[in-house]
């Protein structure tokens, strides 16, 4: 949590900065939105069973898009779904974040070539955070997605950037 | 109190009062649904007047796919399609190859595959079981179920380095051969696994308020069930005595003792919820039964390929060819033109055939039943939609 | 009793003379003009030689030479035998009386065969695409279907 000091006697004072005080309690509770969509789908429900247990990252599932941070999208976007899935999307409130989980939101996977109604990659629709790759990847895999996902809210900054408009 | 509702009652019989039907939209972002379906519901207050099911959400165009690729190539696809028994897709696609061309497999492959397609049965199971306790509102028993899953997961990670789509049945064979000590794990597991399912009856199974829940709910009466081509524990739970392990043998079921589990309505009627999802749970243990015996006879030598030619290109011919997924009938129907792609190739999948039949089963239920019912359908919808 | 293909073949023949069944041994299966399908079906299932009361599949196949057929993979559960009915038809017209008032699943696998090979099957009670969107264009499972460059502005291609 960016600047732990400690120089006062009384434990219970910490000097931080309001964005590392804000990013360390997003990316602590970082609910998702539990956008099961095909095969991965199970492998994201195993990562929150009981071996591999992700809710110990503060991960809740939700299914409102309006209380989540975090769409992971786990599975085949096909055309019929990329219209629903970008509504959905519009609904989050910001900050949000999207995780394409397996080859097939990532690029369309072993579908790419003669899948005429499916979509070729989720980014196409939708702004993609984090990509993680496999088919279907691993539960572990979803695990160190979404570490890299919290490296990513931790350098959040409110200070308006270079380049940045209003 | 009473009395206002008397003149409600009045009002709507006589006509002076009209109640409207609500359309109400289910999905396909619901986590009750098992994945991208959509229900559109016609409601009158909260009871369901009609289900309209909406797929096509996964379209992921298997078929097509299929007329594109050779025959080997196609057997990753068929894992795709119901991705929670991936072994048993694999089995009845070879299965249809092979019949086509006339191969005869080793015995040791046969006995391999038979261990699997249960150990698959077995798994995808106990996703049914545990998400449908989730459906109706039970988080632990969930827990319980995948725990046991990731067991088997385990061996098939060993066997073939997959979790969840395998590949490892080829035409003529299988992509790996078992590892050593593969006996003694799955020996272990069965060991293992028999107190769990003690386990998930006494938490889930005969628990008071799950049985409120699913008994008479969604009754699906023997002759709807048969006229809707329903499958697999939905045809077993309205008492069909059908398994076609049983009634059309392929590859070594033949071999074994076991025997078919039908629902017999003792928490409430024949053909209901409760008795669709208690077929799944004694299916577990006949399945239990079959690695058993299979295990016990395992030939010792052998190997996990048939000689085939190095081409699979089979002669112009067509083949159904039917086996027995976890949810059902799942048929290949396959035509070869001599080419070495197949020129047309249909899956009927049993969640496709059996979601068919949920606008019949849920009328005059409520919403909440609706999950019930749908739950105990157990449709995976990468085969719905295909 | 079950009975062979080829007695199945004779007993309808005898039952329907005018209708020109006729037999395809190399498959085997037994080829019924469009017009009188319904009139088998209904026979196949409730005559108590046959007892055919499950279709397993409905098949929509483009034969690419410009025909189209539909294929009934029938099963008895009580007499243990199968059927395998075909109807071919012109591309150019492809019209096939609906069974589904015989099998109530034919309802939703003559949905797909239409959504996807595209033959149209008069009498079906909720005729519509069931896999691809409404305003999709063309049958993908058709030989000759050209994949879309576009679809409601996302590109379809890789």
């Amino acid at each position: 949590m960016g600047l732990l000091s400690k120089q006062f006697d009384d434990g219970n004072i910490v000097l931080t900065s309001v964005e590392g005080v804000l990013n360390w309690a997003r990316l602590c509770s970082l609910w998702q939105m539990s956008f099961g969509l095909a095969c991965c789908a199970i492998e994201m429900m195993a990562a929150s069973a009981s071996h591999n247990d992700i809710m110990r990252f503060g991960v809740l599932p939700r299914p409102s898009p309006r209380q989540c941070d975090v769409m992971i999208v786990a599975g085949t976007v096909t055309l019929k779904m990329a219209t629903r899935l970008k509504r959905l999307y519009e609904q989050m409130a910001e900050p949000r974040y999207v995780v394409s989980m397996g080859s097939c939101s990532n690029c369309g996977g072993p579908y790419w070539e003669h899948g005429y109604h499916v979509l070729k990659g989720v980014d196409r629709v939708v702004p993609v955070d984090v990509y993680i790759p496999g088919c279907p990847p691993r539960p572990e895999a979803l695990l160190e997605g979404w570490m890299r996902l919290q490296e990513k809210v931790r350098d959040f900054t409110l200070v308006k950037q270079e380049g940045e408009h209003a | 109190m009473t009395e206002s509702m008397e003149v409600l009652k009045e009002g709507i019989a006589s006509g002076r009062l009209k109640t409207d039907e609500l359309v109400l939209n289910m999905g396909p972002q619901h986590p009750s649904t098992h994945g991208v379906l959509r229900l559109e519901l016609v409601l009158d207050g909260e009871i369901v007047v009609k289900v309209i099911p909406q797929m096509g959400y996964l379209h992921r165009c298997f078929e097509k796919h299929a007329e594109n690729m050779t025959y080997p190539q196609v057997v990753p696809y068929t894992d795709r399609m119901d991705y929670l028994a991936g072994m048993n897709n694999n089995h009845g696609y070879v299965l249809a190859v092979e019949r086509l061309m006339g191969i005869e497999v080793p015995e040791k492959v046969e006995y391999i595959r038979v261990i699997m397609a249960e150990l698959q049965r077995i798994a995808s199971h106990l996703v049914a079981i545990g998400t449908f306790g989730m459906d109706i509102g039970a988080f632990t028993p969930f827990l319980y179920c995948f725990r046991d899953r990731e067991y088997i997961l385990d061996i098939f990670e060993r066997t073939c380095g997959a979790r969840l789509l395998y590949n490892y049945m080829w035409v003529g064979g299988l992509s790996h051969d078992i590892y050593d000590g593969f006996l003694r794990d799955v020996a272990d597991f069965i060991k293992k696994f028999r107190p769990t399912v003690v386990e998930v009856n006494n938490l889930l199974n005969y628990n008071k308020i799950f049985v409120e829940r699913t008994a008479n709910v969604g009754v699906l009466p023997r002759d709807v069930a048969v006229s809707y081509g329903c499958s697999g524990p939905m045809l077993r739970g309205s008492g069909v005595d059908w398994d076609l392990r049983r009634d059309d043998p392929y590859s070594i079921y033949d071999r074994f003792d076991w025997k078919v589990c039908v629902g017999d309505g003792s928490a409430g009627t024949l053909g209901d919820c409760w008795d669709r999802h208690m077929v799944r749970v004694w299916e577990m243990e006949e399945s239990c039964k079959i690695i058993e015996q299979a295990l016990e006879s395992f030939p010792a030598e052998g190997d996990i390929a048939s000689a085939i030619p190095k081409r699979i290109r089979p002669a112009k011919g067509e083949i159904y060819t039917r086996v027995e997924n976890p949810r059902g009938e799942l048929g290949y129907y396959l035509v070869a033109d001599g080419s070495a792609n197949p020129f047309r190739l249909k899956v009927r999948g049993p969640s496709f055939v059996n979601l068919s039949v949920i606008d019949e089963i849920s009328r005059g239920h409520l919403i909440a039943d609706l999950v019930a019912i749908l739950g105990s359908i157990d449709i995976v919808l990468g085969e719905v939609d295909r | 009793m079950p009975k062979a293909m080829n007695e199945i073949f004779d007993y309808l023949n005898g039952l329907f003379p005018e209708a020109g069944l006729a037999f395809d041994e190399s498959v085997p299966c037994i080829i019924v003009p469009a017009a009188s399908i319904k009139e088998v079906a209904l026979q196949a299932r409730d005559d108590q030689e046959l007892l055919l009361d499950t279709l397993m599949c409905l098949s929509g196949v483009d034969n690419g030479d410009e025909t189209l057929g539909v294929v009934y993979h029938l099963d008895s559960m009580t007499l243990r035998h199968k059927l395998t009915l075909k109807v071919i038809v012109p591309a150019s017209d492809p019209h096939v009386p609906s069974v589904d008032r015989v099998w109530r699943i034919a309802e939703w696998h003559e949905r797909e065969a239409f959504d996807l090979v595209g033959m149209i099957f008069d009498g079906n009670s909720d005729f519509r695409r069931i896999l691809l969107p409404e305003d999709w264009e063309g049958h993908p499972l058709r030989k000759d279907y050209q994949v879309p460059e576009f679809y409601n502005g996302m590109k379809v291609p890789y």
